[in-house]
């Protein structure tokens, strides 16, 4: 559904020192640099697939995914979306595909979703017949109900977010481009967004690309991530297949009957935290089972757990080394 | 059929959607359309002028003159640049172009919106004008009120792709408002709304007759207060600025979205 071959985008900024003599000199001479946005990236996403796409700010995600949808043109590289080049914008391509920008709207704001999503119906050719019923069934898996009768600016955001969603929804596209859909939603409207995008991927078939800055949206959607970091490719993959490459410990929590010393665990992974009876340690991941019979065979363990590192701590950690 | 995305459909719905969105800013209407005195201000300088002779209008034509150019301008008034540019800058334009909708009608639609809500606003006006001017009421044949109501529509377009021209420049310069600005000079002295083109030098005059000006206020203008015109020429001229420009904001506008880079995005 979803083809990328050696993607490229590259940015001419202006460069401007700070100042009167720097807005002098940038008046009389415009100095530009070159920024690459986006660097040599490809891969390849099926029809029904819902693929993350994780990233720090200025990674090059909304870049990458501005492009998938013909909003900007290429700097180098092909493209292939639903058969067509996006950056051709062919009214064909565009009733195939949306695009949904978490903290851009494209309802109209003083009036009710309602009338935009008459707007929409008209725009995409739907038969009214066929639109009310897309409507009464996205507004039900939403569960948006005299929210659509009511101005925009009357509503919660998550409200907003979920009739953007069935704006951009209602002419059935078989690819999303979601770009950040829950950002600033509270915990249970980002829960309701995300069963709601699982229910329509189940539904329709439709294949999704999303980015977020919540790893939960990722975790609960996506079974396969792609990691954009500086304009570049890093991994493209299961979750816990990153989760590995990133974290080859895990992170085992004890409980104690007594307090131990740091030196009571020395060779047993690599100590976190040592309050009292209170224990975190890393262990590498092949010597995960060695390592629990031991700290169960010496020590008086009250409660034991093993978990992996959160993925957000991992991959925020990774670009804050550098290490990618 | 679809003309650039549009059918009869989307027409009715986006001028339904969009005169309910601007009878939300009603209030916001009425004082735009009272901000458009300047041809009463105008009336009244000429009417206690001496070079009023000058203009080859007697008191009640100056009237009906001046009153006619106060109504095509509220129907023809544009805005489409600062609309334009707000949108380009705050990314509200991404959406629109991602839908097989030329992005042109939504804008297109608002200002047809806001005229149908300025209508009850100017018509009061009107009515105030002639219950201090009693002389001057006139009502127009059908035929010479359908001829002024094409005049005006066409100066809309004329006005409408005019600015679209320079909106489509915010594609290369986030600022193209400021070119706006710099053609309002000529355009209120050229255009009739100062004063009747009678009141210029043959010279000004001749030169005028090929800029688009003339055929936004002054020309709609006398068709409507039956004045004597060239119905010929003027529709003739509107024409082909419309043929001229319209080509042109097209091309334009393709280029521009091949460099647009969703700015603010």
């Amino acid at each position: 559904m979803i083809q990328v071959e050696g993607l490229s985008k590259i940015y001419r900024v202006a460069e401007k020192q700070p100042g009167l003599a720097g807005t002098l000199r940038h008046f009389i001479r415009r100095r530009t640099r070159d920024v690459t946005a986006v660097q040599d990236v490809s891969f390849r996403i099926e029809p029904g697939e819902m693929v993350g796409f994780l990233g720090a700010n200025g990674a090059g995600k909304t870049t990458t995914l501005k492009m998938l949808c013909g909003l900007i043109h290429p700097s180098a590289g092909e493209v292939q979306v639903a058969g067509h080049r996006p950056q051709r914008r062919q009214a064909e391509f565009l009733r195939r595909i949306t695009l949904v920008m978490g903290q851009k709207q494209q309802l109209l704001w003083d009036l009710p979703p309602m009338d935009s999503l008459r707007v929409n119906a008209a725009v995409y050719g739907i038969p009214d017949a066929v639109a009310r019923r897309r409507i009464k069934e996205l507004a039900d898996l939403l569960e948006l109900g005299e929210e659509l009768t009511r101005p925009v600016r009357k509503l919660s955001l998550g409200q907003r977010m979920k009739a953007e969603l069935l704006a951009a929804l209602l002419h059935e596209p078989e690819v999303l481009f979601l770009d950040e859909p829950t950002l600033g939603l509270d915990v249970n409207a980002q829960a309701r967004v995300r069963q709601f995008l699982a229910e329509y991927n189940r539904r329709t078939g439709a294949t999704v690309l999303l980015t977020s800055h919540y790893m939960a949206d990722i975790t609960a959607l996506c079974p396969r991530v792609l990691l954009i970091h500086q304009g570049r490719l890093f991994h493209d993959g299961p979750l816990e297949a990153l989760a590995d490459q990133l974290a080859p410990e895990r992170e085992v929590r004890l409980e104690l009957e007594s307090p131990i010393s740091a030196d009571d665990l020395a060779g047993l992974g690599r100590l976190e935290q040592l309050e009292g009876c209170d224990v975190r340690l890393l262990v590498p991941r092949d010597q995960l089972t060695a390592v629990v019979a031991q700290l169960l065979d010496r020590f008086p363990v009250r409660d034991l757990d093993v978990t992996d590192p959160p993925i957000e701590e991992l991959i925020g950690g990774l670009f804050r080394q550098g290490r990618v | 059929m679809r003309i650039f995305g549009l059918n009869r459909r989307i027409i009715r719905v986006l001028l339904g959607s969009q005169y309910a969105h601007m009878l939300e800013y009603r209030a916001e209407i009425a004082l735009w359309a009272l901000s458009g005195v300047l041809p009463f201000i105008m009336l009244s300088v000429w009417s206690g002028s001496d070079a009023r002779s000058g203009l080859g209008l007697d008191g009640v034509a100056l009237d009906r003159y001046f009153l006619s150019a106060f109504l095509v301008r509220q129907f023809s008034v544009v805005w489409v640049v600062y609309a334009f540019e707000e949108d380009a800058l705050l990314g509200r334009l991404s959406p629109y172009l991602l839908q097989p909708l030329h992005p042109l009608w939504r804008y297109v639609a608002a200002h047809l919106g806001e005229q149908l809500t300025r209508l009850p606003f100017a018509a009061l006006i009107a009515a105030v004008f002639f219950a201090v001017r009693p002389q001057a009421f006139w009502l127009p044949s059908l035929g010479g009120f359908l001829l002024a109501w094409l005049a005006t529509w066409m100066a809309f377009a004329i006005a409408f792709l005019f600015q679209s021209l320079i909106a489509a420049l915010c594609f290369w310069s986030e600022k193209a408002s400021a070119l706006e600005r710099l053609q309002f000079i000529p355009f209120l002295f050229l255009s009739g709304l100062l004063a009747p083109l009678t009141a210029f030098p043959p010279v000004v005059r001749a030169l005028a007759q090929w800029t688009p000006f003339p055929y936004l206020i002054d020309f709609p203008a006398r068709v409507l207060a039956g004045q004597p015109v060239d119905l010929l020429a003027g529709f003739g001229a509107q024409l082909a600025w419309i043929a001229l420009l319209l080509p042109l904001v097209l091309l334009l506008w393709r280029a521009g979205v091949r460099r647009y880079s969703a700015m603010g995005a």
